[in-house]
């Protein structure tokens, strides 16, 4: 037996073990392809989803089901008194994963962990610009290359990051998809042999599932890492089935070819519910759609005018027409599932007739507006436009003539930043690391006033003095009560009318068990099992 | 003979470039800038918007890009895409055996009952058959194709559970090494049960795709058809007593044929578009839903370099459909 004709049979008998009566394979029909499997120069779900939620670790995460941190590839780490060094200690003993061509030859350790920060702020770094137009949005929308002012190798499982400010979502900032942590002895070999670029389409990390092969736009295949650190996973081999149409995500689930699928189209809902062989578990997305005033323009610089704009708009109805029940009324710009959420503010009430009388009192007659709607279908909004013919119908009852203007989408986002804008826009978002600052400084602070990110251009110097005061401190209760105050002055000055939390929903088949929805929006198979 | 063949093949050369041209300005002229659309809600700042662009080459004048893209397209490069950073002509290449196994076997389809119906729709002129299949003719040829795919796989894979969902063979094959085309591969893998497998899942794609196609040339052949059927030396051969089937058979249909093969070919076109929606719904990993998705998010690269290769294979396949004519009619070579 020649050694070539040994490892084909040794092949042909892990394939065997793979696809045997004892091997358990499941299936998720997928929405979209990923853009490629290297997870830093991306920012899509769908993307992370594929790369690093199976493949890769951070050094802390998410714990399964909620947006706090859980030690990862870090077993603990210390802060300093003044908030600006954040020392992790590293797991020992953490194997990255072998593909074709590559065999680690030494375990998970500081140099990975700097490597994998450094390529992505260093533009010395023989990884910054790995191929064509690669870049790391993710890393630069979340501010990196300003907060983190170093990054130092202790010794081998000791990392030092030292930041230019005390800034406590910085940890959460770590449990985040850019932040994975990839293999450089990989890199290193990858680049030796001039094929770079291979580090996107095929990853090696640490994660519990290793990556096998990508048909593009058809099939991704994994293995269950048998070394992962948290132990293996109960299945053996996971599947995506790349599956763009929501009926026929339903259609393949129905039929046992795929056991999970994400984003039922709403109308179909009642159908899977109501299917005896599958269950629908739900959540509230880590999302709020919002429309957002020009407070810099009269009327809209006049609190009470925006209030009673407020007031005259139904958002139930919005949510019964638009987001067919998929959603919930939106009162605060932070999503209820996060820390923090202030359940005691009240909404101001649907009440046209005392809209309209507030507004004579402001003195404002025949108020003609823009209402932008966006053209594209987001997460958080099904159908802008027709969220905006309601509220333009709703407007009409108090004497408010609407226009509905609208842009092609990258046109869109780039436009409603222009202070000189007129009227008010619809617009979302979605948190990445389930950090209030998240939401509160990037969309509502004076900062962001001035780039344009704050489509209200609102810059109040009460609820910045809060957000900022949250953001430099480390104590988590002295947080909560801050962005639970700075909830209170955003609803006294209504910047924003917010519409709505779409809800998610997670069709399943009765066999699947242990699947944990994340409120970060992500899906992850480590842990789920499946039942005979 | 060969100046005809010669004439056809030259003119290819203008076209090429003007293709060349409408591919690369396409894009261009749809609102939407990539950088943009890369950052989502997310945004960025101007200057890094600006370095982003530079980084892309965007910001040079657009004859220099244009120039840019013509001379790595002479030499056999398309470029990389902007989202997966592959060469956009791998990932063509990698999804074209998708399309071209769809394609074919929809023409196949089309063909095969297309052209009996409409021959037989003509010789029965005015019969319930001729008014059924006409009929239903116009029916196929005004289906949504969204519909009309998911009302079969509900139908077959849902009630019935005849056919797989969706996809191109059950995911337990897979041939690491193969060439793309699923039946091939299947085929040649030895596998029991993989070429039935492969088989069944091209059944429902195929007649979605094969709808349209079906109905226009099951129409022209029977229009054709009439057209000669009532030529002079039709009522001859008749007339001398050459059996019905003769008649049929070889004078009318060898001629009514000339028109039905440019229908065929310009529906290698429609069938393009028809594989954009039917390669969505069955999750078929083709150029189609590729072009969709490219063109969704701006990716130049992908777009001008696919738009490109589509044309290119329209054209020559076109240019078969032209070379055949002169094969078929004399009149057309020696013109």
């Amino acid at each position: 037996m020649t050694i070539r004709s040994m490892l084909l049979a040794g092949a042909a008998a892990v394939l065997m073990t793979a696809g045997g009566a004892g091997a358990k394979t499941l299936v998720y029909c997928s929405e979209a392809s990923p853009e490629g499997f290297d997870p830093a120069p991306y920012t899509s779900g769908t993307t992370f989803d594929a790369s690093s939620h199976p493949v890769y670790d951070q050094l802390v995460e998410f714990k399964p089901g909620t947006t706090e941190i859980e030690p990862g590839l870090a077993e603990s780490w210390d802060v300093s008194e003044d908030g600006l060094s954040y020392t992790f200690h590293l797991r020992k003993g953490v194997k990255f994963h072998s593909v074709d061509g590559f065999t680690p030859t030494r375990d998970f350790n500081a140099d990975d962990v700097v490597f994998s920060f450094d390529r992505q702020g260093n533009k010395d770094n023989p990884y910054y610009e790995y191929a064509p137009g690669v870049s790391y949005e993710y890393y630069a929308g979340m501010d990196m290359p300003t907060i983190i002012k170093s990054i130092d190798k202790i010794d081998d499982y000791t990392v030092k990051f030292t930041l230019s400010e005390p800034n406590a979502p910085f940890l959460a900032d770590m449990a985040m998809d850019f932040a994975s942590i990839i293999s450089k002895e990989y890199a290193d070999k990858l680049a030796a042999e001039d094929r770079k670029a291979d580090i996107n389409n095929v990853p090696v990390g640490t994660g519990p599932f290793e990556f096998v092969a990508y048909q593009k736009d058809a099939v991704i295949r994994y293995k269950a890492n048998p070394d992962y650190f948290k132990g293996k996973a109960p299945i053996d081999d996971l599947i995506f089935a790349i599956t763009p149409d929501p009926a026929v995500r339903m259609q393949k689930l129905q039929a046992g070819e795929c056991q999970i699928m994400p984003y039922p189209a709403p109308a179909d809902l009642d159908a899977l519910k109501s299917d005896p062989n599958i269950k629908v578990d739900e959540q509230p997305g880590l999302n709020v759609a919002y429309l957002a005033y020009n407070t810099t323009q009269k009327p809209f610089d006049d609190p009470k005018v925006r209030k009673a704009l407020n007031m005259s708009i139904n958002k139930q109805a919005i949510i019964d027409a638009v987001f067919q029940g998929a959603g919930q009324v939106a009162k605060n710009p932070i999503p209820p599932t996060m820390w923090s959420y202030n359940n005691a503010i009240q909404d101001d009430a649907y009440d046209p007739e005392a809209a309209k009388k507030m507004l004579d009192e402001a003195g404002v007659k025949d108020l003609e507006m823009n209402i932008w709607a966006m053209p594209v279908q987001r997460p958080y909004m099904p159908n802008a436009r027709r969220t905006a013919e309601l509220m333009q119908s709703d407007l009409a009852k108090v004497g408010v003539k609407a226009n509905i203007v609208s842009y092609e989408w990258g046109e869109y986002l780039s436009k409603s930043k222009d202070p000189n804008r007129d009227g008010a826009v619809i617009l979302g978002w979605t948190g990445d690391n389930g950090d209030p600052d998240n939401f509160l400084a990037v969309l509502l602070g004076c900062s962001a006033a001035e780039s344009g990110a704050n489509r209200a251009f609102w810059c109040n110097k009460d609820f910045d003095d809060l957000i900022t005061k949250a953001r430099q401190t480390n104590d988590m209760a002295e947080r909560t009560k801050l962005y639970e105050q700075a909830q209170v002055v955003f609803k006294e000055q209504a910047p924003w009318d917010t519409i709505a939390h779409s809800t998610v929903f997670m069709p399943m088949s009765n066999k699947v068990t242990g699947y944990v929805m994340s409120p970060l929006g992500g899906h992850d198979f480590y842990g789920v099992d499946i039942s005979e | 003979m060969i100046r005809f063949f010669l004439g056809k093949i030259l003119w290819l050369i203008p076209t090429l470039i003007g293709i060349t041209i409408v591919a690369f300005g396409f894009v261009r002229v749809l609102p939407g800038d990539p950088v943009l659309l890369m950052a989502g809600e997310r945004g960025l700042t101007p200057e890094r918007h600006a370095e982003l662009t530079h980084q892309l080459g965007f910001d040079r004048p657009i004859w220099v890009q244009y120039s840019d893209f013509l001379w790595k397209v002479l030499h056999g490069d398309l470029g990389d895409s902007l989202v997966t950073h592959k060469p956009v002509l791998h990932e063509f290449l990698t999804l074209f055996p998708a399309t071209v196994e769809l394609g074919l076997f929809a023409m196949v389809l089309a063909v095969v009952i297309g052209v009996p119906v409409g021959v037989l729709a003509a010789i029965k002129r005015g019969s319930w058959f001729d008014q059924i299949s006409m009929g239903t003719a116009l029916v196929g040829y005004s289906m949504p194709i969204f519909w009309w795919g998911l009302l079969l796989i509900i139908l077959f894979s849902g009630i019935l559970k005849w056919t797989p969902v969706s996809g191109r063979i059950s995911l337990i094959y897979y041939f690491p090494n193969g060439t793309g085309f699923m039946l091939w591969d299947a085929l040649m893998s030895g596998q029991k049960g993989a070429l039935t497998s492969a088989l069944s899942h091209l059944i429902l794609p195929s007649i979605v795709l094969a709808t349209i196609p079906l109905a226009v040339i099951a129409r022209q052949t029977r229009s054709a058809m009439l057209e000669v059927l009532g030529e002079d030396y039709v009522r001859t051969a008749r007339a001398k007593g050459m059996p019905p089937r003769r008649v049929v058979g070889v004078h009318a249909l060898r001629n009514a044929m000339i028109p039905v093969i440019t229908t065929i070919g310009l529906q290698v076109g429609m069938l393009m578009a028809g594989a954009i929606l039917t390669e969505t719904i069955f999750s078929w990993p083709g150029i189609g839903k590729w072009m969709v998705d490219s063109i969704s998010r701006r990716d130049y690269p992908s777009v001008q370099g696919g738009l490109l290769m589509i044309a290119v294979i329209v054209m020559v396949v076109n240019l078969i459909v032209d070379l055949l004519y002169g094969l078929i009619n004399p009149r057309i070579r020696h013109r």
